[in-house]
């Protein structure tokens, strides 16, 4: 199942073609470019830009091209709109950093070309539509120039360029559209600076604050003559509080303004007086202007409600007069509306209709008409943080005797239409009848558990604050829920939400219970900001319950015990090392005082090259008693050098991983012993100078280095290092073996290692008259001071690709062999057999090493196109993919998460232990069919010959 | 064409091919660097490109995967992918070589040749064979078989 999204809106520009299919354009915080249907919200093509690409604006030129302005100004791209084929590219560079602006004026012509005019990097562009040339520029190389406006009256052939310098002086360079000729060049100095943005009244006036943010200035350069006012916002608003922000827009006549209370709608009057419109506490979002006659501007205004929002679409020369209310009922798991845009068209009796884009706090984008949500998308799903699964309700078994009976008739008659339907008997009746039954009992998207452990929730964390649930069988939303806990407040600014965890998972004795998970918040950027934990019911998506914390979360570890209920017990780590316990029951810390020495944990300071490894030590010793709070100790510390070593990558093993067996058969009858640890991490370094791009370095100046090593003792049990090899690294570890990926600047081709890592001292014990007779060394005690006896195998090949992920298929009892996931760089997902990164691989195998599976040596790894598990699709911008255990042993399933959503089932030794899908049930009947007529036969041809015998 | 994608080192730059299938990438800085191709349905060796920092301009391109040497920086796919397994088509012969159907084709085999051999046997050998059953009890297999 793969599903597409776009992520949320930046940007949305309406196509204004009369023929066709209605479309709008959008960009996204994800950095996608899309066409989306106006009618239905499908998606008509789309492209996901580079990471670097960033997408500063968009417009449409000509009514056919959708322009692209990204890379900080300096790429500027043209599509197609029906197809979203790139036209053509064009690079523009520029003296300095500075604001960017994409103009697409319409009656701007040479010949029968549309100019576009661009300001970016210091530097003013005309660029023709329809080829992409520079037809000139100009550069505003003044020192301390800062430009705020770029301005092109319709109708006319000047360009202004407004901006402030020395950030008092205000200067306007009016330019001629012509050919860049400077035309004219004033400036004013304001004693008292300005502060942030200018608001654009006009085409020839402006708006702007002073440095204090509390008196407004209204420059208006009439025929290139600059005159200003000044007017103090007390004397507008009379309580208005602290300094005022102007709102960024684009209407005509009115600007607003907001305070930390209140917003205020001001317009302007002629000679640069200014008058209240309106003042309002509400949440408010405001479009752009849409011109809708040769002199009328229109603009739409919401405004939030308890359960519903209201949208107006008033006219900007004319405030009361509304051309449209109307009241929208919104879910509030939305949130608040953070964009506006409006679109007109002709109804059929020629008044005009507004629809409206809105996108939410929750990022998604809904299209609003005639007082109804015409569509919705959920887009943020294209920006998952976190993934956890939970298993879905039983099935109760207390079902009336009527409903049996119902049933039973039920059941007959559909298994008798299914019968006709594999007969290939059935009417076109009777199909339409089997295809509506499936779909509605269909087994896949059934709420409750199955036998085989297909059917789970995906529970997904966006970077929205939004939790949602999503049905493995058929992908829908079983749930969403805006986490409260991630809603901006007085004492969470900035909430971020960082990781979920599963909190307690009931089964034997607590099956009441329903499951929850644990999701960890922090309110702000910076590390040492206070944390919000909350609790998340995962069949109802109710929010149990939620917990400000007093103290920041650093490091959350989840502890292998739970309580009574099946809560699991979490270590949270704060910024002072100081350890906290929850859940914070008398319980749990009687559990936790159980196993008090043995927990250990390691820390990774990637910006000093340390990794810590630490152990509790005693309770907090601070003013405060807190018996939930445990200070800690350093047990050990891996130094890497700074300056050839810097840390790219550490992974461990999977908490949950099962495996099933500790040793290995080899050809020779032998068996080795896997090294089997929880505690083994596996850290790549690289030097300094290589941590930069491919090619940055030469291959003599750069190394990596793998390690392996023992979280408990901090001791190095192994340690590799490839030369001229740099990063990016990825790297999985599973059972005893690490697979990692990395490019080497010799061959200057990708490459993937194995480490696989073996256990010494137990290989005594094979014999098994050791054993009987108490002579193997199991028993003897083995310290940590002892060095483990440990040998490693490891092996390199060539892969083609780069890689944006990796994973490794995990079953529920780790019998199946291993695959390993590869998201590559053209989003895509290849399984690869783990055989083909088994470092015992030689170029001509023996006899008994090939019964054994061992392929022979290549130097690259294999591409086989059948193995993509994506097939023909494309997970764009692939982040990452999770593997979970069916309950069926032979089936993993795998979700894959970027943009799009992609989700399958995988059987990495083929369904050995279930039919497959496509396992033909008329063959079986008929076999069987045939086996018994053939019994009768024969019986009767037996009896014939008998009585024929006998007659003899 | 236009979901083909070009990358340059992992993914740093990204664009997109023209309609006439040219692509380009700017401003970059002398030294080696990786062009990857990615297009649903086809495969693309990675191409290692040398930009010249002495002479500019001058652009040096191979393959990486066979380590051909390119003389115009004009990419090829190596070749076409199929992403589906072809499923096998029915036929009477993969419904025989099934196990269900060589049972079937074994019993009767059994059932309707086994008699027949019997029949073809010569009287007198199986008269000897059931002696020698009689004589040693219990029938034996090897017993049955020549030499």
């Amino acid at each position: 199942r793969h599903q597409q999204y776009i992520g949320k809106v930046k940007q949305a520009v309406f196509s204004s073609q009369r023929a066709g299919r209605k479309r709008v354009v959008v960009s996204t915080e994800e950095n996608v470019i899309a066409s989306l249907d106006l009618r239905h919200g499908e998606i008509f093509w789309r492209h996901l830009l580079g990471a670097d690409d960033v997408i500063d604006g968009i417009d449409i030129g000509l009514g056919k091209y959708v322009i692209t302005l990204s890379s900080g100004g300096s790429i500027l791209r043209s599509w197609n709109l029906p197809d979203g084929q790139m036209v053509w590219e064009s690079s523009l560079q520029g003296p300095k950093h500075s604001k960017l602006f994409l103009l697409v004026p319409t009656n701007l012509k040479f010949d029968k070309d549309n100019v576009l005019v661009v300001f970016s990097n210091g530097r003013l562009h005309a660029i023709s539509c329809i080829d992409g040339e520079v037809l000139w520029k100009k550069d505003f190389e003044a020192e301390s120039f800062e430009v705020q406006q770029v301005i092109q009256p319709p109708g006319s052939d000047l360009i202004y360029v407004v901006g402030f310098a020395a950030s008092y002086q205000f200067e306007m360079y009016q330019i001629n559209a012509k050919n860049g000729e400077l035309l004219k060049h004033e400036s004013a100095s304001f004693s008292s600076g300005f502060s942030g943005e200018v608001s654009l009244v006009s085409t020839e006036t402006v708006v702007a604050l002073d440095s204090t943010g509390s008196i407004l200035l209204t420059i208006s350069f009439q025929d290139g003559k600059i005159s200003s006012q000044q007017t103090p916002i007390s004397n507008l608003v009379e309580d208005s509080l602290g300094p005022a922000v102007i709102i960024p827009s684009s209407v005509s006549g009115i600007f607003a303004i907001k305070t930390d209370a209140v917003a205020v709608f001001i317009r302007v009057m002629g000679e640069g007086k200014l008058e209240v419109v309106e003042k309002t506490t509400h949440e408010i979002a405001v479009s752009d202007a849409l011109s809708i006659s040769e002199d009328q501007q229109a603009f739409a205004l919401i405004q939030h409600a308890s359960s519903e929002i209201h949208l107006t679409v008033k006219l900007a020369h004319d405030w009361d007069g509304n051309l449209l209310k109307e009241s929208v009922k919104m879910d509030w798991q939305r949130g608040l509306v953070h964009k506006v845009f409006i679109n007109n068209y002709i109804r059929t009796d020629r008044s005009y209709g507004f629809r409206v884009l809105i996108v939410m706090e929750d990022h998604s984008l809904l299209l609003l008409q005639q007082g109804e949500i015409v569509w919705s998308r959920e887009d943020g799903l294209a920006s998952i943080i976190d993934v956890t699964t939970s298993e879905l309700p039983v099935e109760r078994n207390g079902v009336s005797v009527a409903k049996v009976e119902h049933n039973l008739f039920e059941w007959l008659k559909g298994h008798m239409l299914k019968l006709k339907g594999t007969l290939m008997l059935a009417s076109p009746e009777d199909m339409a009848a089997i295809q509506s039954m499936r779909l509605k009992s269909s087994e896949k998207s059934k709420m409750t558990r199955d036998h085989n452990g297909f059917r789970k929730l995906l529970i997904v964390l966006t970077r929205a604050g939004k939790l949602f649930a999503l049905h493995t069988g058929d992908g829908r939303i079983v749930w969403s829920h805006l986490l409260w806990s991630l809603h901006k407040s007085e004492a969470c600014q900035s909430p971020i939400g960082l990781n979920l965890y599963q909190w307690q998972v009931p089964h034997h004795h607590a099956m009441d219970e329903n499951p929850s998970v644990l999701v960890v918040t922090r309110c702000g950027p910076s590390s040492d900001t206070p944390g919000v934990l909350s609790f998340v019911d995962t069949y109802t998506g109710k929010e149990l319950s939620s917990l400000s914390l007093d103290h920041a979360v650093v490091q959350v570890i989840p502890l292998p015990y739970t309580d009574s209920t099946e809560q699991r017990l979490h270590l949270l780590i704060n910024a002072d090392k100081h350890a906290h316990l929850y859940p914070k029951t008398s319980e749990a810390l009687s559990i936790f005082k159980r196993e008090f020495l043995n927990i250990y944990w390691y820390s990774v300071e990637d910006q000093n090259g340390i990794i810590k490894g630490h152990a509790l030590k005693c309770k907090c010793t601070g003013e405060v008693a807190d018996e939930f709070c445990f200070d800690t100790r350093d047990l050990w510390s891996v130094v890497f050098p700074s300056e050839s070593e810097k840390i790219v990558a550490t992974v461990t093993r999977k908490l949950n991983e099962v495996v099933h067996t500790q040793a290995k058969v080899v050809a020779d009858q032998d068996v080795m012993y896997k090294y089997i640890s929880r505690n083994l991490l596996f850290v790549a370094t690289v030097a300094p100078k290589g941590s930069g791009e491919i090619g940055s370095v030469t291959p003599e100046e750069s190394w990596l280095v793998a390690y392996l090593i023992d979280t408990v003792t901090g001791r190095i049990l192994h340690r590799v290092t490839h030369h001229g090899s740099q990063g990016p690294v990825h790297a999985v570890f599973s059972e005893n073996w690490v697979v990692y990926h990395y490019f080497n600047l010799r061959a200057h081709r990708y490459e993937m290692s194995v480490i696989e890592i073996y256990d010494q001292s137990r290989a005594d014990n094979k014999d098994v008259w050791k054993l009987v007779l108490g002579k193997h060394n199991l028993t003897s005690p083995t310290s940590l001071f002892s060095r483990p006896e440990v040998i490693t195998k490891s092996q390199s090949y060539f892969f083609t690709h780069s890689l944006k992920a990796i994973a490794v298929t995990s079953t529920a009892k780790g019998i199946t062999s291993k695959q390993l996931l590869l998201g590559t760089i053209g989003d895509q997902v290849l399984a690869l057999d783990k055989r083909f990164l088994d470092p015992r691989r030689t170029v001509n195998p023996t006899q008994a090493e090939k019964e054994e599976g061992i392929i022979p040596l290549t130097d690259s790894l294999p591409i086989i196109p059948q193995s993509y598990v994506t097939h023909a699709l494309r997970v764009e911008g692939l982040r990452g993919i999770i593997t979970v255990p069916a309950k069926l042993e032979s089936t993993t399933l795998v979700f894959a998460h970027g943009v799009d959503l992609f989700f399958t089932q995988l059987a990495p030794s083929r369904t050995y232990d279930s039919l497959t899908e496509d396992f033909s049930y008329a063959l079986l009947l008929i076999t069987i069919v045939a086996l018994v007529a053939a019994i009768f036969v024969t019986w009767r041809l037996s009896e014939r010959k008998e009585l024929q015998e006998k007659w003899r | 064409m236009s979901n083909v994608k070009v990358l340059l080192n992992g993914g740093q730059n990204i664009t997109f091919l023209r309609p006439d299938g040219y692509f380009s990438f700017h401003n970059i800085p002398a030294g080696t660097h990786l062009i990857e191709v990615s297009a649903i349905g086809y495969f693309f060796s990675p191409v290692r490109v040398d930009v010249s920092a002495r002479n500019p301009g001058k652009v040096q391109a191979a393959l990486t995967e066979n380590r051909k040497g390119l003389s115009e920086l004009v990419l090829e796919p190596l070749r076409e992918e199929q992403y589906y397994e072809i499923r096998e088509p029915f036929s009477i012969m993969s419904l025989l070589k099934s196990p269900m159907g060589l049972m079937v084709g074994f019993m009767l085999a059994v059932a309707f040749l086994m008699p027949k051999l019997v029949e073809n046997m010569d009287p007198e050998e199986m008269r000897r064979a059931q002696e020698e059953m009689r004589s040693q009890g219990v029938p034996s297999l090897s017993s049955l078989l020549p030499g």
